[in-house]
C-alpha cells in the first residue's frame, strides 16, 4: 500500500514538472548560498588553525620589554636545564603581501612541534644555514617566488609561512637575536627557576589562532548573516511551493484518507517525499555553493589579509562535515517551509471540503495574526537593542527589525494600492487593476517579502558602505598629511636618513612603533612628535582641554576608537601600559579599518620604555613640487627601492583599494540574494499564472484583448516591485542605521556618521524594476499568447 | 438583423462540433437553444460571442463580420455590442456590486445611472458588497445588470439558471427577459429548461451540431 500511496503522491509532480523545479530550484539556492558562506568560513577559520599549529602549542618565553632575547639568555637556559628551542618570527616582503618567517633550530626542536615535525621529513643537513631547505604551503611556496631560496612545498605548513632555519630567518629579516624560546614538552624534574636564570623573561601561553580568530569573528559573522538572509529568502519560494502543491492535492489526501490511509501515513509519506527532494536540491545546492565559494574566496583572502594580516588559501578544501551540514541545512529548510503545510495535512479529516481554500486569497484574519508577529518581533529587536550590549544583541535588533518589516509588508502594500486607486484614473480598467492587485498581495506576499528583504539588505549595506567610504576618505585626509613616507631598509640607516633629509623638508615625522598586547588584546603603541601636523589634522573624537600640550610633557597617552569602546575608556582614565605602568588618557582618535587596539605616546616615552621599537618609518612634510628631486636623492644615496618611498596620494589609493576589496563580497553577497528574490517573483508569478485565470477570462470575455491582459499583468508585477522599493527605503535606512551605530561599534569597535544616498537607490530601483519586469514578461506574455481555448474553459458547465 | 449565423462548422481535432449551422436574430428577439449536454450549444454561443473562432461560414452581429475582425477589434464589438451572462456568474470578486454592474458599460465609454438598475435587479443595498457577499440568484442578478447595462445589441445567456433553484432561476429568467426586452436588445439563451425555453419568441434544438 505504501509504494500505491507514495506513487499517487509523487504523479502530482509528473503533471506539474514546473511546480517541482520550483521548489528544487528554490532550495538549490537556498542551501547553495548558506553553503557558500560556510565553506568559506571553514577555510579561514582551518587556515587560522594551521597558523596556530605551526607556532605550537607549546608556551614560550619571551623578553619582558619586548626586546630581541639574546644567543647568550638561550645558552644559559640550556645550562640550567630548561629546554628550549630558539625561534625567529619576522615577515619578508612576497607578491601580493607579505609572508610569515619561522625560523626554528632543527637540532633543538622535537617532532612534537608542528614545525618540528615538518623539518623531520627531511635530512636536517639540507635545512642549515642560510642555503638552506625553505618549507612553506604550495601556493605560498608560488609566492616566495624568485626569491633565491630553496623552497619545497610541503602540505600541512599553515598558509602564508614559510619555516627555515634560524640563520636564514634572522638573515632575511635582518634580525640580530631570537624572538622567542619555545619550551619543550618534556622538561627535566630539576631545573634552575626561570626569574633566577633569565630574569628578563616571562613565560607566555600560546594564543595565535584564539588572537586572530576574535580578530575576525566579526568578518565571518558578518558573512553567516548574509548567507542567512540568503537561505531565508531562498526559502520563501519552497514556502510557496510546498504550500501550492499541498493546496492543490487537497482531492487527493481527502481521497486516500477516505479509502483507508491513516494520517500518519500520510504525514509519513508526504515527509519522505519531501526528504528526497531536500537530498535532491541540497546535492544540489552544495554543488552551487562550492562554485559561490570559489568565485568570492579570492575576494575574501584579499580583505583577510588587507584587514587583519590573516592568510587564508585561496583553493576551498572541502570535507565530509561542510557536505553533511549541507544536506543537513537543505533538510532542515524544507522542514521550516513545509511545517504548516504538513500541519494542516494532519489535522485533514477524510469529509473535509475538497474545494482548494482560497490558497492565494487574503484572509484579513491572515493580514492581523502576520500583524501581531510583526509586532512581537519588534518587541524582541527593541529590547535586543536596548538592553543587550553585544554582537549578538545587535543581530537580534537586525532580524526582528526585517522580520516585522516583511510581515507588515502585504498590509502596508494593500495601503498603498487603496492610496494608488484614490488618487489614479476613476476608468473601470484602472479601478480593476488597483482592486484586481490587491486581491494578488496573499498570493504574491512571501516573493514580495523576499524583495523587500533583499531590497533593504541592499539599500542597508550600500548605504553603510558609502557612508564608511565617504567617512574613510575624509578620516585619511586627515590622518595621512605627510607628503611621503619612507621606509628604510634597516635600522641603521635611519640616523643617516634623518640627517640626510632634515635640512630638505619642511618636518620630519618618525611613525615608530612596537606590537604589545593592550588590555589583554594584540595591539600597537606608537610614538610621536609634537607637531603641528598632529595639531591641526589628527583625528580626534573626543580629548582633554590642551591635549597636544599634555602629549608634549609627557603626560598622556592617546587611544584609538575601538580600544575606548572595547573597554569603556575616556579621557582622564588610566590605562595599563605593558611593563606594568599607567598612563592617563588624554584623547580618543578614530581609527578605522584597524582591528587592534592602538595607543600613541610622546616618542621619547615609547623609546624609553620599550627597547624593540620598529623604528624604519616615517613621514616627512615638505613641498609637494620638491617630492621628485627628494625621491631621486634618496635612492641615489640609500638605494632605497621605490615602494619604500610612497606618496601620500599612492597611500591613499591603496589604502581606498583594500576598503573597496574589503567590501567586494558584501556587493556580491547583495546581488546573489537580490537575484534571489527576482527568482522567487518569477516562479510565484507563474504559479499564480495557472490559478488567475478565472478572474482574468471574464474580463477578456468582456471585451479587453489577451494583449492588453498581458500587459496589465506585466504592469502589475512592476507596480508591486515599485511599492515594494519604496516601502523598502526606510526599512533600508534602518537596517543602515542599525549596522553603522550597532553593529559596526559591536564587531569593529567604531561608529560612523550616516551619510543617504539617494543616487545609488535609483540604479537599484532600476535594477528591481527590470528584474520584476523580466520575472512578470513570462507569464504576461504566456497570458497574451494562450489561446482561447483555455480562457473559455473557464465558462465550461463542467469545470 | 442583430446577429447573422451563415452555414458554421467548428471542429476540435477530428470531431466536429458545429455542422453547417445558420441562424439569425432580430432586435428584441428571444432565442431559446436547447440540446443535450455536448451538442454544441456553448460552442456555439462562444463562436457567436467572439471567444472561439470559427474553421469556415460566416458570423455577423450588427453588420460586423467577426472573420474580418481582428482581436483589438473583436474585443471592442464584444464590449459596446454584446452583453454576456455565464452560468458561473464570473463576476470580477474585485471589484463591487456597484463597480460590476458598471464594469462593461464603463469599458465601452457609457455612462450608466446605477440607482434606477439597481433598483429594477433588486440589488439596491447590496452595491457595496464584494461577490462573494452574496447568494448565487443575488450574483447572477448582478451578472444579467452587468450585461444589460451597456445597452448592447445582443445579449448572449449560457444556462444563467443553471446553478440556481427553480424559484431562483425563475425569478432571474424574469429579470433577463424584461431586462433584455426594456432594453431592445436581442438575446440568444442557452438552456436545458423546456419550460423556461417555451416563454423565448423562439426555440432551436441542438443536437450533435445540428439543428433539428
Amino acid at each position: 500500500m505504501t509504494r500505491t500511496v507514495l506513487l499517487t503522491l509523487l504523479s502530482h509532480w509528473k503533471r506539474r514538472p514546473f511546480q517541482l523545479l520550483t521548489l528544487i530550484l528554490g532550495l538549490a539556492l537556498a542551501t547553495a548560498l548558506w553553503s557558500g558562506v560556510q565553506a568559506i568560513n571553514t577555510e579561514a577559520r582551518k587556515s587560522y588553525d594551521d597558523a596556530a599549529n605551526v607556532l605550537g602549542r607549546e608556551p614560550f618565553l619571551v623578553s619582558k620589554t619586548g626586546a630581541l632575547i639574546s644567543n647568550e639568555a638561550f645558552a644559559q637556559l640550556r645550562r640550567n636545564g630548561w629546554l628550549v628551542s630558539p625561534v625567529v618570527d619576522g615577515w619578508l616582503p612576497a607578491s601580493d603581501g607579505r609572508v610569515r618567517v619561522l625560523g626554528i633550530d632543527p637540532l633543538t626542536i622535537t617532532p612534537s612541534n608542528p614545525a618540528g615535525a615538518a623539518v623531520a621529513e627531511f635530512e636536517i643537513s639540507d635545512f642549515l644555514g642560510r642555503e638552506g631547505l625553505v618549507l612553506a604551503a604550495p601556493a605560498t611556496a608560488l609566492r616566495l617566488g624568485n626569491l633565491g631560496m630553496r623552497v619545497r612545498s610541503v602540505e600541512g605548513v599553515a598558509a602564508g609561512m614559510a619555516i627555515m632555519d634560524i640563520e636564514a630567518a634572522q638573515a632575511l629579516t635582518n634580525t640580530d637575536g631570537i624572538s622567542r624560546l619555545t619550551v619543550l614538552s618534556d622538561q627535566p624534574l630539576v631545573q634552575s627557576a626561570l626569574v633566577e636564570v633569565a630574569p628578563d623573561l616571562i613565560l607566555e601561553e600560546p594564543d595565535a589562532a584564539a588572537d586572530l580568530a576574535r580578530l575576525t569573528d566579526s568578518f565571518h559573522l558578518n558573512l553567516t548573516a548574509f548567507g542567512l538572509l540568503s537561505f531565508v529568502v531562498g526559502l520563501f519560494i519552497v514556502n510557496g511551493a510546498v504550500g501550492l502543491a499541498f493546496e492543490q492535492r487537497r482531492s487527493v489526501f481527502r481521497t486516500l484518507r477516505a479509502i483507508g490511509v491513516t494520517t500518519g501515513n500520510l504525514v509519513a509519506l508526504l515527509v519522505a517525499e519531501l526528504v528526497m527532494f531536500a537530498l535532491i536540491a541540497g546535492g544540489l545546492g552544495i554543488g552551487m555553493g562550492y562554485l559561490v565559494a570559489a568565485s568570492l574566496l579570492p575576494d575574501v583572502a584579499a580583505t583577510l589579509r588587507g584587514l587583519y594580516g590573516a592568510t587564508v588559501e585561496g583553493t576551498l578544501t572541502l570535507t565530509p562535515s561542510w557536505w553533511l551540514s549541507g544536506l543537513a541545512i537543505a533538510i532542515l529548510g524544507t522542514a521550516l517551509a513545509a511545517a504548516t503545510s504538513l500541519y494542516q495535512v494532519a489535522r485533514l479529516t477524510p469529509l473535509a471540503t475538497a474545494q482548494p481554500r482560497a490558497w492565494a486569497m487574503a484572509s484579513s484574519r491572515t493580514m492581523r495574526l502576520q500583524l501581531l508577529i510583526a509586532g512581537l518581533a519588534l518587541f524582541v529587536a527593541t529590547s535586543a537593542g536596548v538592553l543587550g550590549s553585544n554582537l549578538l544583541s545587535g543581530f537580534t535588533l537586525l532580524g526582528g527589525l526585517l522580520i516585522a518589516a516583511a510581515l507588515t509588508l502585504p498590509t502596508a502594500l494593500v495601503i498603498l494600492l487603496k492610496l494608488g486607486q484614490s488618487i489614479s484614473s476613476s476608468g473601470p480598467l484602472a479601478q480593476w487593476f488597483w482592486a484586481d492587485t490587491r486581491q494578488q498581495i496573499p498570493g504574491l506576499s512571501l516573493a514580495l517579502m523576499a524583495l523587500l528583504l533583499a531590497l533593504s539588505a541592499n539599500i542597508g549595506v550600500s548605504t553603510m558602505v558609502g557612508s564608511f567610504r565617504l567617512t574613510f576618505t575624509g578620516w585619511l585626509d586627515q590622518r595621512l598629511a605627510s607628503e611621503v613616507y619612507i621606509g628604510a631598509e634597516d635600522e641603521a640607516d635611519v640616523e643617516a636618513l634623518i640627517a640626510f633629509v632634515t635640512p630638505r623638508v619642511d618636518a620630519v615625522l618618525p611613525i615608530w612603533h612596537t606590537d604589545k598586547d593592550l588590555l589583554g588584546a594584540p595591539g600597537e603603541i606608537y610614538g610621536v612628535v609634537d607637531h603641528e601636523t598632529y595639531r591641526e589634522n589628527w583625528p580626534l573624537i573626543d580629548a582633554v582641554p590642551n591635549v597636544w600640550d599634555l602629549i608634549r610633557q609627557n603626560e598622556g597617552v592617546l587611544i584609538n576608537e575601538q580600544l575606548a569602546r572595547r573597554e569603556s575608556l575616556k579621557p582622564g582614565d588610566q590605562l595599563p601600559m605593558p611593563g606594568g605602568w599607567n598612563a592617563t588618557i588624554t584623547g580618543i582618535y578614530s581609527d578605522y579599518g584597524n582591528p587592534l587596539g592602538q595607543a600613541i605616546l610622546p616618542l621619547d616615552t615609547l623609546t624609553s620604555r620599550y627597547l624593540d621599537v620598529d623604528r624604519t618609518d616615517f613621514g616627512l612634510r615638505l613641498n609637494p613640487a620638491e617630492l621628485p628631486n627628494l625621491r631621486q636623492a634618496l635612492t641615489e644615496e640609500f638605494g632605497l627601492p621605490p615602494e619604500n618611498i610612497v606618496d601620500q596620494a599612492s597611500l591613499k589609493s591603496f589604502s581606498l583599494q583594500i576598503f573597496e576589496r574589503t567590501f567586494a563580497v558584501s556587493a556580491a553577497l547583495n546581488v546573489l540574494t537580490l537575484s534571489v528574490a527576482a527568482v522567487a517573483i518569477l516562479t510565484s508569478l507563474l504559479t499564480l499564472a495557472a490559478m488567475r485565470l478565472p478572474q482574468l477570462a471574464p474580463v477578456w470575455a468582456l471585451g479587453i484583448s489577451r494583449q492588453t491582459l498581458g500587459m496589465i499583468e506585466l504592469a502589475r508585477a512592476v507596480v508591486l516591485a515599485l511599492l515594494t522599493f519604496i516601502l523598502a527605503i526606510p526599512v533600508g535606512l534602518l537596517l543602515a542605521w542599525v549596522l553603522l551605530t550597532v553593529i559596526n561599534v559591536e564587531a569593529f569597535g567604531w561608529q560612523l556618521p550616516m551619510t543617504v544616498f539617494p543616487l545609488d537607490w535609483l540604479w537599484l530601483l532600476g535594477l528591481s524594476l527590470v528584474a520584476a519586469g523580466l520575472a512578470g514578461l513570462w507569464p504576461a506574455g504566456r497570458l497574451a499568447t494562450r489561446p482561447p481555448a483555455d480562457l473559455i474553459k473557464v465558462f465550461a458547465h463542467e469545470r | 438583423m442583430v446577429l447573422s449565423v451563415t452555414s458554421v462548422n467548428k471542429s476540435f481535432g477530428d470531431v466536429a462540433i458545429i455542422k453547417g449551422v445558420s441562424l439569425t436574430l432580430s432586435p428584441g428577439e428571444v432565442l431559446a437553444l436547447t440540446g443535450e449536454s455536448g451538442s454544441g450549444k456553448s460552442t456555439l454561443l462562444h463562436m457567436i460571442a467572439g471567444l472561439e473562432p470559427i474553421d469556415t461560414g460566416e458570423i455577423s452581429i450588427d453588420g460586423n463580420s467577426l472573420s474580418d475582425l481582428s482581436e483589438s477589434e473583436n474585443a471592442a464589438l464584444r464590449r459596446e455590442k454584446i452583453g454576456i451572462v455565464f452560468q458561473q456568474f464570473n463576476l470580477i470578486p474585485s471589484l463591487t456590486v456597484a463597480q460590476n454592474l458598471t464594469f462593461q458599460a464603463r469599458l465601452a465609454g457609457k455612462k450608466v445611472d446605477i440607482a434606477p438598475l439597481a433598483a429594477s435587479l433588486g440589488l439596491a443595498d447590496q452595491l457595496s458588497k464584494y461577490p462573494e457577499q452574496l447568494s448565487g440568484g443575488q450574483q447572477q442578478r448582478v451578472a444579467i445588470g452587468r450585461a444589460v447595462a451597456a445597452s448592447p445589441k445582443l445579449i448572449l445567456a449560457d444556462e444563467p439558471t443553471g446553478n440556481l433553484d427553480e424559484q431562483t432561476g425563475d425569478q432571474v429568467f424574469d429579470l433577463l427577459l424584461s431586462s433584455a426586452r426594456n432594453e431592445g436588445a436581442a438575446l440568444l439563451i442557452v438552456t436545458h429548461s423546456d419550460r423556461l425555453a417555451a416563454r423565448a419568441d423562439r426555440r432551436k434544438h441542438l443536437s450533435r451540431g445540428q439543428f433539428q
